[in-house]
């Protein structure tokens, strides 16, 4: 006796594709990792050649592209100073400016089309930010090559990734923090400075070292705008500096193989200082995540 | 009371004021970026002996200075292109893989991989581009110039890793995450409920997706498609690595052939001389003005549709 349900099998050919759909699938997915793995196996295997104290105690002065030796001091010193200063600049606009969106925007006309250009200012181009610096800071204003140019390309790409996090963040604040708040006869700046501000400042923090670890890597904009050099410059105002992504850049059109072996070490540094920051934020978030404090 | 109201109107009109002004120096620096290479772009563009949108060559520091954008914007173009074909299918499988086929336990730690491609700086993926994707595509561009070669794109006598190719796929890597990211932010957004009545209906798992997920998904898709063009249309240090830098237009992308307007702004800055400058920041204007075209239709696409707010960021 056999029972007849209603439920069909599934055809052959419909099993089939959908088979073959999650093969596809999981193939993306390996095409995607196949990079990474390939680009970290690499700057691992030929930057640890040269990670040794010279290359974090020395400059480039005095070593041509053939001799061995030589490392990259100046250009981290540089790479510290300018992220620095560019956070200076753009964390203090962008925390104001996501302030201005949630807070006192309220949905008008300004506040749509700052929240707009906001997104927009995402999509321009690193170059682009360097190229305006050069033009306006340097060829309008006559100001020299510096760190601080640099610093001021570098601050332009910061500024919507700290608006938009921050954003992001206060937006989670609830809103009876805010009315209790209120209700207690505190004005509306000091709601926002003492009570939503602290509440939401770990994700903000996280934000801003993801924004940070972005321009940290970033080479076009510091090409137009501190220019190149083998010394040490600690002055980020005065001369031209060096950047850690461009000391990478300079060392690997150079034809020889020392040349291109600090190459590697630089490019090592580079994305263990921006897989570090980009660690550490990410704890931050897991760390003070609510699912977390219960 | 009174006090207390009387500090309010104190304190909060400087605040109010501040952070409004931080808003308004934003929406400035835009139209200050505009504004001055404009300003820097004209005297270049004066002393230019050809015109700049259809030339060719790019001579700005000859005595008679002779350049055009024609070439180079044709190189950003077909590379971003290239790129978006081969970046989109695979973040949208990725996304998929993420949204829908990963284990959920491991789904956020496995997005998290993917967007480790984009914490990975340009100057590292040139230096891998140059150091060993260069040498390794040499085998593979031989192949399709041999097997395929009756294809226009694949055709050519000299097959070279320096190549559009190389480039294009250098790009496409680097497009990837905020293509899949933004994919896997609108597929998880899919009614569930649809979702479901799919899956109840007795369709499979690929039918579910077909019919519930990727018609909600596909503007989604295209906004974070285009918002991948204005990357790679705008991504410099590893394509001025990679590209032989000539000045000249060819569908030939296993060739010898290649470059687009910002590799040529880093490779070309150094030697530039003032009319140089001026005609490197006028190609960047050109450049500018192309990815706030791409990114404002991007953006558009996603503000439109509320649902999508979230995936926006």
């Amino acid at each position: 006796m056999t029972v007849q349900t209603g439920i069909q099998p599934i055809s052959a050919t419909r099993r089939a594709k959908d088979r073959l759909v999650q093969v596809l699938v999981y193939l993306a997915f390996a095409l995607a990792v196949i990079p990474l793995v390939s680009v970290l196996w690499l700057v691992v295997k030929n930057g640890i050649g040269r990670f040794d104290m010279e290359f974090f105690t020395h400059s480039m002065r005095n070593i041509g592209a053939r001799d061995a030796g030589g490392g990259a001091y100046h250009a981290i010193i540089g790479t510290l100073e300018q992220v620095l200063l560019a956070s200076l600049i753009a964390v203090p606009i962008g925390l104001l400016t996501a302030v201005y969106l949630v807070e006192y925007g309220e949905g008008g006309r300004l506040s749509r089309t700052i929240s707009f250009f906001v997104d927009v200012m995402t999509g321009v181009p690193s170059v682009v930010s360097g190229l305006f610096v050069l033009a306006f800071w340097i060829l309008v204003l006559g100001m020299p090559f510096s760190g601080f140019a640099g610093a001021l390309a570098l601050s332009i790409l910061m500024m919507p990734v700290v608006v938009r996090a921050t954003e992001e963040m206060l937006r989670l604040v609830p809103r009876e923090l805010r009315e209790a708040s209120y209700a207690l006869g505190v004005p509306k700046w000091r709601t926002i400075v003492k009570v939503v501000l602290p509440t939401a400042l770990p994700g903000i923090v996280t934000g801003v070292m993801l924004a940070v670890a972005r321009v940290a890597g970033e080479t076009a904009p510091l090409l137009l705008t501190v220019f190149v050099t083998d010394s040490i410059n600690n002055d980020p105002f005065n001369g031209p500096q060096m950047g850690l992504p461009l000391y990478v850049f300079n060392q690997t059109i150079l034809p020889t193989d020392v040349a291109v072996a600090r190459a590697w070490t630089g490019a090592l540094t580079l994305i263990l200082i921006v897989m570090l920051l980009n660690l550490v934020a990410r704890l931050i978030t897991w760390w003070r995540s609510p699912a977390r404090r219960r | 009371m009174r006090r207390s109201a009387f500090r309010r109107s104190r304190g909060d009109g400087p605040f109010r004021f501040a952070s409004t002004g931080a808003g308004v120096v934003l929406l400035a620096i835009m139209a200050a970026i505009g504004l001055f290479l404009v300003v820097k772009a004209l005297p270049a563009l004066q002393a230019n002996t050809s015109h700049f949108l259809t030339e060719l060559t790019w001579q700005p520091n000859a005595t008679k200075p002779i350049f055009g954008i024609g070439a180079l914007a044709f190189g950003t173009v077909l590379s971003s292109l290239l790129a978006l074909l081969i970046a989109t299918p695979v973040a949208v499988g990725v996304a998929l893989f993420i949204s829908h086929y990963a284990p959920r336990r491991l789904a956020s730690a496995l997005g998290y991989v993917v967007d480790l491609l984009a914490a990975v700086p340009s100057v590292v993926y040139g230096l891998w581009g140059v150091a060993f994707l260069v040498p390794f595509m040499l085998g593979p561009s031989k192949f399709l110039n041999d097997y395929f070669g009756w294809i226009p794109l694949f055709s050519g006598e000299s097959i070279v890793g320096k190549s559009m190719l190389t480039a294009s796929l250098v790009l496409a890597i680097m497009i990837l995450p905020i293509i899949a990211a933004i994919s896997r932010e609108v597929f998880l957004q899919a009614p569930k409920m649809q979702e479901e009545a799919a899956l109840a209906l007795g369709a499979t798992r690929w039918e579910m997706i077909r019919t519930a997920v990727l018609p909600f998904g596909r503007p989604g898709v295209i906004s974070a498609a285009m918002l991948g063009l204005g990357r790679a249309m705008g991504e410099t240090i590893a394509v001025a690595l990679i590209f032989p830098a000539t000045f000249k237009i060819s569908f030939q992308i296993l060739g010898p052939y290649g470059n687009s307007i910002a590799a040529n702004i880093a490779n070309g800055f150094g030697e530039a001389t003032e009319v140089g400058r001026g005609a490197l920041i006028a190609s960047g204007l050109v450049l500018f003005l192309i990815t706030l075209l791409v990114n404002m239709a991007a953006r558009f696409i996603i503000a439109r549709r509320k649902e999508y707010a979230r995936a926006a960021a």
